[in-house]
């Protein structure tokens, strides 16, 4: 099942400029997964070297982050789009 | 009527207003805690005063002494109030897209203004203050996003204030910048309830992080990190500028007029309300709406205004 996933800026560049892709997947790790062999680039940079997410990224499912729903288990559908953001401050 | 002896006694002890009328479920109750209130503005005020004085008392801050902060705004405004009363020298490193308001009031207080590059919001504030101080070793380095004096005001304050005024709070709902707010009220809120929930509401990193090279460039809060943020959030959620303003023109509806990221709570708030079947919300309106009145969020179509404001800093 095809997910929408938008990338930030500094990611396109491993997806040759697109800003959003498609990747496969019931669950956030699963579509990552898909992703990340799909642009090998980008692996290093989205998942961290023990499988997990990379510290400084976030992954929405729609708008929630999944590091407090599911983590990587987080079920996505066809509807739902998926973004990956890097960390940022306020304040 | 009580007289106070100095104007930055007249920080914290905000009103908690019913804004219930608002809420999508009238088994769901939300209040709004109205930090615009603070003398200086906004609840940055806490924060500024908590860490000048805890740098005071260990001995950090002497007369004379000049201070150097990244802030986005409402710390630097908050500083700056301190610094005038208490005669400090403050320098504030912004991102030059904030808005005018902002510069004009940290002009205002006294405080300088060193623009650090828009395309990298408040993280390229950040880096470029610990380079300032890493070549200044005399400037003085209060540190919201790594001080816990930051968290510890609304331990202290804002969280025993929420929970004497309203014991019945199932969910708290409020803006993640630093996390202050969210770490210290959140704690305090769990020991007295563990079954309470909280919520973060960020806004879009979207196009303010264009500017960064890498995800490395990516940054977490010490204060959200030791603070154990991520074992205290329940939830954390976007809100988009359309939202905000949206939220932030409907706060006219009861009275209160407040800036975009109180908008934005306000949108997390009804978001919250939602999910639940019924419920006390209280959320955290940072500040008021004076501060946004350049950015055009309360006049015309309510896309063009969220285009406008996706160009200012406003978190």
């Amino acid at each position: 099942m095809p997910v929408e996933v938008r990338l930030p800026t500094v990611l396109r560049a491993a997806a040759a400029g697109q800003a959003s892709v498609k990747a496969q997947g019931a669950t956030i790790g699963e579509v990552l997964g898909d992703l990340t062999s799909t642009y090998p680039e980008m692996a290093g940079q989205v998942l961290a070297p023990d499988g997990g997410l990379h510290r400084f990224v976030n992954v929405y499912v729609n708008d929630d982050d999944v590091r407090y729903l599911d983590k990587l288990d987080t079920k996505v559908g066809e509807d739902d789009v998926v973004s990956i953001l890097p960390a940022v401050a306020g304040g | 009527m009580t007289i106070y002896a100095n104007a930055l006694d007249l920080i914290g002890d905000t009103p908690l207003v019913d804004v219930s009328s608002l809420s999508p479920k009238a088994s769901v109750r939300i209040l709004a805690k109205l930090e615009g209130q603070n003398p200086g503005g906004s609840v940055k005020d806490r924060v500024a005063r908590a860490m000048v004085e805890e740098a005071e008392k260990d001995g950090t801050l002497s007369p004379g002494s000049v201070i150097l902060e990244p802030s986005s705004g409402n710390t630097g405004i908050g500083l700056a109030m301190v610094c005038r009363v208490k005669g400090y020298r403050l320098k504030v490193v912004m991102p030059a897209n904030v808005s005018e308001e902002r510069r004009q009031l940290l002009g205002i207080w006294g405080a300088e203004i060193i623009d650090s590059p828009a395309a990298e919001g408040s993280n390229g504030a950040v880096r470029l203050a610990q380079r300032l101080v890493a070549e200044h070793p005399e400037y003085v380095f209060l540190y919201q996003y790594g001080n816990p004096a930051n968290p510890g005001a609304h331990y202290e304050g804002t969280g025993p204030e929420i929970w004497r005024d309203c014991p019945e709070v199932t969910h708290f709902v409020a803006g993640l910048g630093t996390s202050g707010t969210l770490v210290g009220v959140g704690r305090f809120l769990k020991e007295r309830n563990p079954a309470v929930e909280v919520w973060a509401i960020e806004p879009p990193a979207g196009e303010l992080v264009d500017g960064l090279r890498n995800l490395d460039d990516g940054y977490i809060p010490p204060v959200f990190l030791d603070g154990g943020g991520p074992e205290l959030l329940d939830r954390k959620t976007v809100i988009g500028p359309r939202d905000s303003i949206e939220w932030a023109r409907r706060l006219l509806d009861v009275g209160i007029f407040a800036g975009i990221s109180s908008g934005a709570a306000m949108a997390g708030a009804v978001r919250c309300a939602r999910t639940v079947d019924q419920g006390v919300i209280v959320t955290v309106l940072p500040d008021g709406g004076w501060k946004y009145l350049s950015t055009g969020a309360w006049s015309g179509d309510l896309g063009e205004a969220a285009e406008r404001a996706r160009q200012t800093v406003y978190f």
